[in-house]
C-alpha cells in the first residue's frame, strides 16, 4: 500500500508531503517497507488506516487540492461515519463564556438532527463542540494535528477516549508523530475538507480557525461565522469574516436549512409558573442572579430554585454568574 | 504553685525552694527553658528592689514535676515568692493558698504574661481559689473562675501575704465594650450572596465567594459574623482559654462574647495558620474557633497551607506532633474564602478582558485540589454589580438577618428536617445531569436542610434543593 509508506515515510523524516517524493531516499524506503508489517503494528495498537484510495475515503475529502494520503483512524465507529454530512465547528482556544456556550449548543443541537460535528479537541470551542455533540448523544469526529496516540492538549485526554468510544479521533499524520506548530494549519484543511460547512464560532484576527474558513471557501464549501461583539477582540476574526460575506448564524437551524435537514421538533418544556417568567426575562438578555432578582421581584432563594429548575430542564446555562438562554 | 501551659492544657507546678548552708548559690532545676532559666537573675533583682532580703546561702528552686518542659517568665513571681516563704519573710501557710503567675522586671514589679485565663482555670481545678498576679491580668485569671489579687510590685505581694494590704477588687469586664463588626447594610445589591451569607450563617456551612475584584466579595465575608448569634457560655470559655494562652486577649477587654474573626494575610506560613512552634501556640484556625476564619485571596495561599486545613475543616481539631509530645487546638471554625476567577483577575468582569494563557489558568485552578473544594458547601459566583444597584439605598441591615439565621438554627437544634420524596427525586435527577460527586450530593443535601430550616419548613421540599443546587461548585473552577 503506496499510502501508508508515504505517510510513515513523511512522520520518519518530520515533513509534510504533498505528493509522492521522487527521491532515491523514498524509494529506499519504500523498498524496505512491508506495509502489512506495518498494517498488524497498526492493529495491535488498536489503530487503523484508511487509504485515500480506499473506496470508504471521504468523498468530500479526496476532492480537495491537498489530500492526505490516508488517515489514521482512532476509535470505534465505522469509519462510513466520515462519509456521513459532517459540520465543521472551529473557533477560538481562548475563547469568552459566550463562545463557549455557543460552541456547546451549537455542537448539542448539530449532532442531535443527524450532523457528524467534526473539529480539532483543541482547548476552548473546539473541545466544548466535541462535548456539545457527546452530550446529544451525537456522533463526532475530533482531527489531531499529530499522532493519534499523542493526546494532545492533555487537558483534552478524557475527552478524546470519550470522542474515540463512539466516533473517531483522525490524523493523517502517523502514530508517534509530535505535535508541532506547522502541522495545525494542515489539520485545518482535513476539517475543513471533510465538512460540507464551516461555522466559525469565536476568532481573533489572525486565528487558526480562519485558516480552517479559507480552506473551506477555497473548496467552494459553506462558511458560517457567529456575530460577536463588535467591541471585542475576541470576535474581530469572526465578525471579518461576515463582512467578507459569511452567512451570519443565528440558530443551529441555519446551517440545517443548507443540509436540507429539517430541525427536531424542541422538546416540550415543563417548568414551574415561576421558572417560565425567569426564562422569559433570561431571553430577552443574560443576566447575572442579582439583576434577574431585579427585573422578575424574586427573592434570592427562591430565584436560585427557578433557575436550578431551568438549568436541570437545559433552557440555561450559568457560567461566571451569568445566566444565559439556550437557543 | 502555679501552672506551666502545654497546648491550651494547663498543667499544674509546683514551684519548691530550699535554702541550706554553703556557698551562696542559686540553681533552678526542673526542665526550665532559657526565658525560665534567666529567671534567676530577675527574682534576685526583683527581691532586692522590693527592699526584701535575699538570703546569702544556697538556694535551689525545683519545678515540679520535673519532666514537664516549663518556658516563659511567667515562673518569675511564683520562684520570688517561694524564696521569701523558705527564707521566712512571708509565711509558708499562707502562699500555698494562692497560686501565682507573672514576669518580674528588674525594679520588682510585676508584668502580664499570656495564658493567665488557662492557669487560672487550671488553679480552680486543683482546689486554690486566689491567684496573685499583675493587674493587667486581673481581669482575666476572675474569667478562669478564681479571684484575682492584682500587685503591682513584688513588696505589693509581700504586703498582701503579710496581711498588710488588701488589693483593690477587680472590676468586672464591660460586655458592651466589644467594638461592632461591619454591617450587612453596607453592602448594596447582592442579593445572592447575600442569601448564601445567611444560609452559611444558619448551617454552619463553609463559603467561597467567586467574582472578579471589587465586587464586594471580601467586604460580604466581613459582615457574616454580623449575622450570627452571640457565643454560648460553654463556647466563650474555649474561646477564651485559646486565645488567652496564644496571648491575643486583650487585658482591659479579656471577655469574649462575639464570635472571632479572623483574616490572615495570604503570606501566612503554615504554622501561623494552623498553629506550631516548640512549646506549640495555636494558629489563626485556632483563634477563629467558634467563629469565622476568612481566606481572602484563596488560591494566593500557598498549597501545603491549604491542604494543613484540611485536617481541622473534617474534625473541628489539630493536632500537633513534636518530639516532646503532641499538642490538640480545637479549631471548630467556619471558613469563608474568596477569589477571582482567573490570576489576571479580568475573567467574569464584562470591562475587562482576561489575558491568561491556558497554562496560567490551569496552575491556578490546580492550586485548589478538588479535595479543598469538596469543603465548601456554598460556592457562590459574585458578579460585577449594575449601577443601579450601587446607586440603590441602603440595603436590609444584619439586625433582622441576626434573627432569622437565629430562628433556623434553633430548628435545625430541634429537628433535622428530612426531604419528602419529590424532593428526593429531584436531587437523583440533577446527579445524573449535572457534573455532582458523591460528595457534592451531600453537600446539597446538607444546604437544602438549612434552606428548609431558614422556611420554617418542616421538611425539604424540591424548591429547598433546588436552591441548593444554585450554589454547587460551578464547572469554571473545575479543571
Amino acid at each position: 500500500m503506496n499510502e501508508l509508506a508515504l505517510a510513515s515515510f513523511a512522520a520518519a523524516n518530520d515533513a509534510h508531503l504533498v505528493g509522492e517524493p521522487r527521491s532515491a531516499r523514498f524509494a529506499a524506503f519504500k523498498a524496505g517497507f512491508d506495509s502489512a508489517v506495518e498494517l498488524e503494528r497498526l492493529r495491535a495498537l488498536g489503530f487503523r488506516f484508511l487509504a485515500r484510495s480506499d473506496p470508504g475515503f471521504p468523498t468530500l475529502l479526496r476532492a480537495i487540492h491537498d489530500p492526505p494520503p490516508g488517515l489514521f483512524l482512532r476509535g470505534e465507529a465505522e469509519t462510513a461515519l466520515l462519509a456521513r454530512p459532517a459540520v465543521a465547528i472551529v473557533g477560538a482556544r481562548a475563547c469568552s463564556a459566550y463562545g463557549r456556550q455557543i460552541a456547546r449548543s451549537l455542537g448539542r443541537e448539530l449532532a442531535a438532527a443527524g450532523l457528524v460535528v467534526v473539529s480539532g479537541l483543541a482547548r476552548g470551542v473546539d473541545a466544548e463542540a466535541h462535548r456539545g455533540a457527546l452530550e446529544a448523544s451525537g456522533t463526532t469526529a475530533a482531527v489531531l494535528g499529530c499522532g493519534i496516540d499523542r493526546d494532545y492538549p492533555a487537558a483534552n485526554r478524557e475527552l478524546a477516549r470519550q470522542i474515540a468510544a463512539t466516533g473517531l479521533v483522525v490524523s493523517e499524520y502517523a502514530p508517534g508523530v509530535e505535535p508541532a506548530p506547522w502541522r495545525f494549519p494542515a489539520r485545518n484543511r482535513i476539517v475543513a475538507g471533510l465538512c460540507a460547512a464551516t461555522v466559525v464560532v469565536e476568532a481573533r484576527e489572525r486565528s487558526g480557525a480562519l485558516i480552517s474558513a479559507d480552506f473551506a471557501l477555497e473548496e467552494g464549501r459553506e462558511v458560517f461565522a457567529v456575530p460577536g461583539e463588535i467591541t471585542s477582540a475576541l470576535s474581530a476574526g469572526s465578525n471579518a469574516l461576515l463582512r467578507l460575506g459569511a452567512t451570519p448564524l443565528t440558530c443551529a437551524q441555519d446551517v440545517l436549512e443548507s443540509y436540507g435537514i429539517a430541525a427536531p421538533e424542541p422538546p416540550q418544556l415543563e417548568v414551574g409558573a415561576t421558572a417560565a417568567t425567569v426564562l422569559e426575562r433570561v431571553r430577552e438578555s443574560a443576566a447575572g442572579a442579582d439583576e434577574l432578582a431585579r427585573a422578575t421581584g424574586l427573592g434570592a432563594g427562591e430565584l436560585a430554585a427557578a433557575l436550578t429548575e431551568l438549568e436541570l430542564a437545559g433552557a440555561v446555562t450559568q457560567e461566571e454568574g451569568i445566566y444565559r438562554a439556550c437557543s | 504553685m502555679t501552672h506551666a501551659l502545654v497546648g491550651l492544657e494547663s498543667r499544674r507546678v509546683e514551684v519548691e525552694a530550699h535554702i541550706d548552708g554553703g556557698l551562696p548559690g542559686f540553681a533552678i532545676v526542673g526542665l526550665a527553658d532559657r526565658a525560665c532559666a534567666e529567671a534567676k537573675h530577675r527574682v534576685r533583682s526583683g527581691i532586692c528592689s522590693a527592699q526584701l532580703e535575699w538570703p546569702l546561702k544556697r538556694i535551689t528552686v525545683n519545678l515540679a514535676p520535673a519532666g514537664l518542659r516549663k518556658e516563659g517568665s511567667g515562673f518569675d513571681l511564683s520562684i520570688a515568692l517561694a524564696v521569701l516563704a523558705a527564707s521566712q519573710q512571708v509565711s509558708p501557710e499562707r502562699l500555698a493558698e494562692h497560686a501565682a503567675i507573672g514576669e518580674l522586671a528588674l525594679d520588682g514589679r510585676v508584668r502580664p504574661v499570656r495564658g493567665a485565663f488557662a492557669v487560672a482555670e487550671g488553679a480552680r481545678r486543683s482546689g486554690l481559689d486566689r491567684i496573685i498576679c499583675a493587674p493587667e491580668s486581673a481581669c482575666e485569671a476572675e474569667l478562669g473562675g478564681v479571684e484575682a489579687i492584682p500587685v503591682r510590685h513584688l513588696a505589693e505581694a509581700v504586703a498582701y501575704l503579710r496581711g498588710e494590704l488588701r488589693p483593690p477588687p477587680v472590676d468586672p469586664p464591660d460586655e458592651a465594650a466589644e467594638p461592632d463588626p461591619p454591617d450587612l447594610a453596607d453592602v448594596r445589591g447582592q442579593e445572592r450572596a447575600r442569601r448564601a451569607l445567611e444560609l452559611a450563617a444558619t448551617g454552619g456551612h463553609n463559603l467561597l465567594l467567586a467574582g472578579p475584584p471589587g465586587t464586594g466579595k471580601t467586604m460580604l465575608g466581613r459582615r457574616l459574623p454580623s449575622i450570627l448569634p452571640p457565643l454560648e457560655p460553654r463556647e466563650a470559655l474555649e474561646v477564651m482559654r485559646i486565645h488567652s494562652v496564644a496571648g491575643v486577649l486583650p487585658p482591659e477587654q479579656p471577655l469574649i462574647t462575639r464570635r472571632p474573626f479572623r483574616a490572615p494575610h495570604h503570606s501566612a506560613s503554615t504554622a501561623a495558620i494552623v498553629g506550631g512552634g516548640a512549646g506549640p501556640r495555636p494558629g489563626e484556625a485556632s483563634l477563629a474557633h467558634r467563629g469565622v476564619l476568612l481566606l481572602d485571596e484563596l488560591p494566593e495561599f500557598q498549597r501545603p497551607v491549604l491542604e494543613a486545613l484540611r485536617q481541622p475543616l473534617e474534625d473541628g481539631m489539630i493536632s500537633i506532633a513534636r518530639a516532646a509530645g503532641q499538642a490538640l487546638f480545637p479549631a471548630r471554625f467556619q471558613l469563608v474564602a474568596t477569589m477571582n476567577l482567573c490570576p489576571c483577575a479580568g475573567r467574569g468582569d464584562p470591562a475587562a478582558e482576561c489575558s491568561c494563557s491556558p497554562q496560567r489558568l490551569a496552575a491556578f485552578r490546580d492550586k485548589l485540589s478538588r479535595a479543598l473544594l469538596d469543603r465548601f458547601d456554598l460556592i457562590v459566583t459574585v458578579p460585577r454589580p449594575q449601577a443601579e444597584e450601587l446607586a440603590a439605598g441602603p440595603s436590609e441591615p444584619s439586625a433582622p438577618v441576626r434573627e432569622r439565621v437565629a430562628a433556623g438554627r434553633l430548628r435545625l437544634s430541634r429537628v433535622l428536617p428530612a426531604r419528602t420524596a419529590e424532593a428526593d427525586e429531584l436531587l437523583s435527577r440533577a446527579v445524573e445531569r449535572l457534573p455532582l460527586s458523591g460528595r457534592g450530593r451531600a453537600r446539597v443535601a446538607r444546604v437544602a436542610r438549612t434552606a428548609a430550616a431558614l422556611a420554617g419548613a418542616d421538611a425539604v421540599l424540591p424548591e429547598h434543593v433546588a436552591e441548593a443546587l444554585a450554589y454547587r461548585s460551578p464547572k469554571e473552577l473545575s479543571v
